[in-house]
């Protein structure tokens, strides 16, 4: 038992692989928060007036509103005027027209982290937008993607390039008045992803993105608005990891998803930001993130398939609006915290419209002194006749001093609705580890057996790729986690 | 092959074992029989490794060598298996993948390659076979839902792919209609070989009836009383364990 106890310290006190530094000259504004600054930034990006009206109208509204306090995570007050809101490689006016052109620091970084963008562009067909801090400095498949008439490219170029589209969707589907963490994302968002799929087209190929905090003191805003119009298809995969330091970051995305008539979006997400030092809890990104998608259109699909496995704070809910008649909301995710992390993570599930469906698949894995939360709702609204609703919701301990907690809201207006609810909660038994043990299977494979085993039906909703990644990425989150 | 020397084995301060003497020779089939609570199941946790028990004074001598300082998994891989009383679920992991974990876990350790996946079906095809299970049953998750009868003869189809070297049997029996209770037995009779031992552990006399024991042992409150050869489990089961009591 004792040996166990080890091998739960060991494997919970397992350092972050991916901590390191970039040293590339950074473009930065420096720190602080008023009108000013988001004028400069919406002029470094060249934007139209009415881009810029908004995000003052975001800043203003912003203002009048107060951080959230209602999550199960606990950090230290966030100085808002300490944060730098723009931050943009140096060698950007230049403007890299190949890989060759990307400075080579950055090259090493990505192959640091495993994601090599020589390698990808002869790998299967992914076309990977990069953003290393706030700018977009690689592009690739851009080609391949506009003969099937799909627009994907960095936010800014899409405010050039497709303004009517932008304007007609930004902000859409997550208001600047959402919450206050998307107000101030919509007051001094840098860039991001846009996609934009043509009626009936299928993408002919996982779109991805790879995120990347690397400026000291900057706050990370990005912005991704995807746009699936009638009858097409589209799977987006977004993944990330962040270099270690002794500062907090703050991150406060947005992402809007729209999907028209019979269109169909499957985001998938493998977050794993530093999640802070494993035995002070020092340092780490915060993460709070506004993910919502809109099923417009009749017999619609949005799928969210999360695994997150960094960050010290996890604040996310990718949620669905099922507005359409017959469209479909889903939302598959596995969410770790180990050592001092803390995640409060789930979904929302609005129904209005007839016949709609949706399904919540989450996973918990708790370990060292990690807080796991899941907080979901779903919400039938009066006329969406024949709703479903079928919610899981499993958390799993790993050692005595983390904890799991499920806050299940549910609101139902509508008597024909059906709802199914299942929740567990369960710890790595001494009993398995002992009984793998006397197969012969040692306590760190049979930790990463049992979690694997856990999450198998979110990782099966992943792209392949993607799925190989989470396993792995997940036996390097929990290795040493149990004695 | 197995030397249990004076071994005195306490539970949370509760003195359980107190003072084993057993050895079990290559080939040989020995059975345990006790009451409830003799320390029948102790002894077997205590050789697989378990470690909530405490060796107070006493050694286990595997192949020569004390093993009191191993591992659960060192002594798996080196050839110790324990089939258990209550064996455990692990949910969501694949039959197939585990006892594939397992094999292969252990063929790596002696040096051989490990089996793909269509040679491990090849294989666990034969075992599947000798313990009358389907093939479905690989497919499941690892004992989850599985009915106490095919727990156990689940925990037979593992000794029989893993291939040890000795064979602790927790009360393999227990809990079994004689159909099965039968299909165990023809799973230990094929493992069965010159160079394995099995020592069985057991409630009752029946399931000796379709083994050759070649020595039995009674534990009564942590000792061995008596020791003997099959007929003495035939007195036993006609005069019950009182017949040995002080």
């Amino acid at each position: 038992m004792k040996t166990q106890n080890k091998t739960i310290e060991k494997v919970t006190s397992q350092d972050y692989q991916y901590g390191f530094v970039t040293d590339i000259e950074q473009d930065t504004i420096p720190p602080g928060l008023n009108e000013d600054v988001i004028r400069l930034i919406s002029n470094k990006k060249n934007e139209p007036d009415w881009l810029t009206n908004w995000r003052l109208k975001a800043y203003n509204n912003w203002l009048k509103m107060n951080e959230p306090d209602w999550a199960k995570v606990d950090y230290p007050k966030i100085d808002y005027q300490s944060i730098s809101y723009y931050s943009a490689p140096k060698d950007k006016s230049d403007g890299p027209k190949s890989l060759d052109e990307v400075d080579p620091e950055l090259v090493k970084t990505y192959e640091k982290l495993g994601i090599p963008l020589e390698e990808q562009k002869m790998l299967a067909g992914v076309a990977v937008d990069a953003v290393f801090d706030s700018v977009s400095v690689a592009t690739t498949f851009k080609e391949d993607l506009g003969k099937a008439g799909v627009i994907f490219s960095s936010f800014s170029e899409a405010v050039q390039d497709y303004p009517d589209l932008v304007k007609k969707y930004l902000g859409s589907v997550v208001p600047y008045t959402d919450n206050y963490f998307a107000a101030l994302n919509s007051a001094v968002f840098s860039d991001g992803s846009f996609v934009y799929i043509p009626k009936g087209v299928r993408c002919p190929m996982e779109l991805s993105t790879y995120f990347r905090i690397n400026a000291m003191n900057t706050g990370q805003f990005e912005r991704t608005l995807i746009i699936a119009d009638e009858g097409s298809h589209v799977s987006y995969l977004e993944g990330c990891t962040a270099p270690m330091r002794d500062e907090n970051q703050l991150h406060a995305a947005v992402v809007e998803l729209v999907a028209h008539k019979d269109a169909e979006i499957k985001y998938s997400t493998v977050q794993n930001w530093y999640p802070g030092n494993p035995e002070t809890g020092k340092g780490g990104v915060y993460n709070f993130v506004t993910k919502r998608g809109i099923c417009e259109g009749s017999n619609s699909k949005i799928s969210w398939t999360q695994v997150e496995t960094g960050s010290a704070i996890t604040w996310k809910y990718p949620s669905c609006i099922l507005k359409g008649d017959d469209s479909v909301g889903e939302f598959y995710s596995v969410a770790v915290a180990n050592n001092f992390q803390q995640a409060d993570t789930g979904t929302k599930m609005i129904h209005s419209g007839k016949n709609t469906r949706s399904t919540i698949i989450s996973k918990g894995i708790s370990a060292g002194k990690g807080q796991n939360t899941y907080r979901g709702q779903v919400k039938i609204m009066k006329n969406a006749e024949n709703a479903r609703n079928y919610s899981q919701c499993d958390s799993i301990l790993i050692g005595d001093q983390c904890s799991a907690h499920t806050f299940p809201y549910i609101d139902v207006r509508n008597p024909s609705a059906q709802m199914e609810h299942e929740a567990s909660t369960s710890t790595i038994g001494e009993d398995q580890l002992f009984y793998c043990n006397q197969r012969g299977i040692s306590t760190e494979d049979a930790v990463s057996l049992i979690v694997n085993g856990f999450c198998k039906e979110v990782f099966r909703e992943l792209p392949m790729e993607f799925a190989v990644e989470a396993q792995k990425l997940m036996e390097v989150t929990l290795e040493g986690s149990v004695g | 092959m197995l030397e249990i020397k004076d071994l005195h084995v306490k539970v949370e301060d509760k003195d359980i074992l107190k003072g084993i003497n057993l050895t079990v020779h290559p080939g040989e089939l020995h059975a345990i029989m006790g009451r409830n609570g003799s320390g029948k199941s102790t002894l077997a946790n205590v050789i697989a490794g378990q470690e909530s028990y405490e060796i107070t004074s006493g050694d286990i001598l595997y192949n020569g060598t004390s093993i009191i300082s191993e591992s659960p998994e060192e002594r798996a891989l080196a050839g110790i298996f324990m089939s258990f009383q209550y064996p455990v679920i692990i949910p969501g992991v694949n039959n197939t993948y585990f006892l594939k974990a397992a094999l292969n876990a252990i063929r790596k350790h002696q040096g051989k390659t490990e089996l793909d996946a269509v040679e491990f079906l090849k294989l666990i095809r034969k075992k599947l076979a000798v313990v009358e299970m389907d093939e479905k049953y690989l497919h499941r998750a690892v004992n989850d839902g599985f009915s106490g009868g095919e727990k156990k003869k689940n925990e037979i189809l593992q000794m029989l792919t893993l291939e040890p070297a000795l064979a602790i049997l927790d009360e393999t029996d227990s809990g079994l209609d004689i159909d099965a209770l039968k299909i165990v037995a023809a799973g230990v009779n094929n493992y069965r070989r010159d160079d394995r031992a099995i020592v069985i552990i057991t409630h009752y006399q029946r399931i000796l009836k379709y083994l050759e024991a070649d020595y039995v042992h009674v534990l009564i409150n942590g000792k061995i009383a008596k020791s003997g050869g099959e007929n003495l489990a035939e007195q036993l089961e006609e005069k019950g364990y009182s017949w040995l009591d002080n």
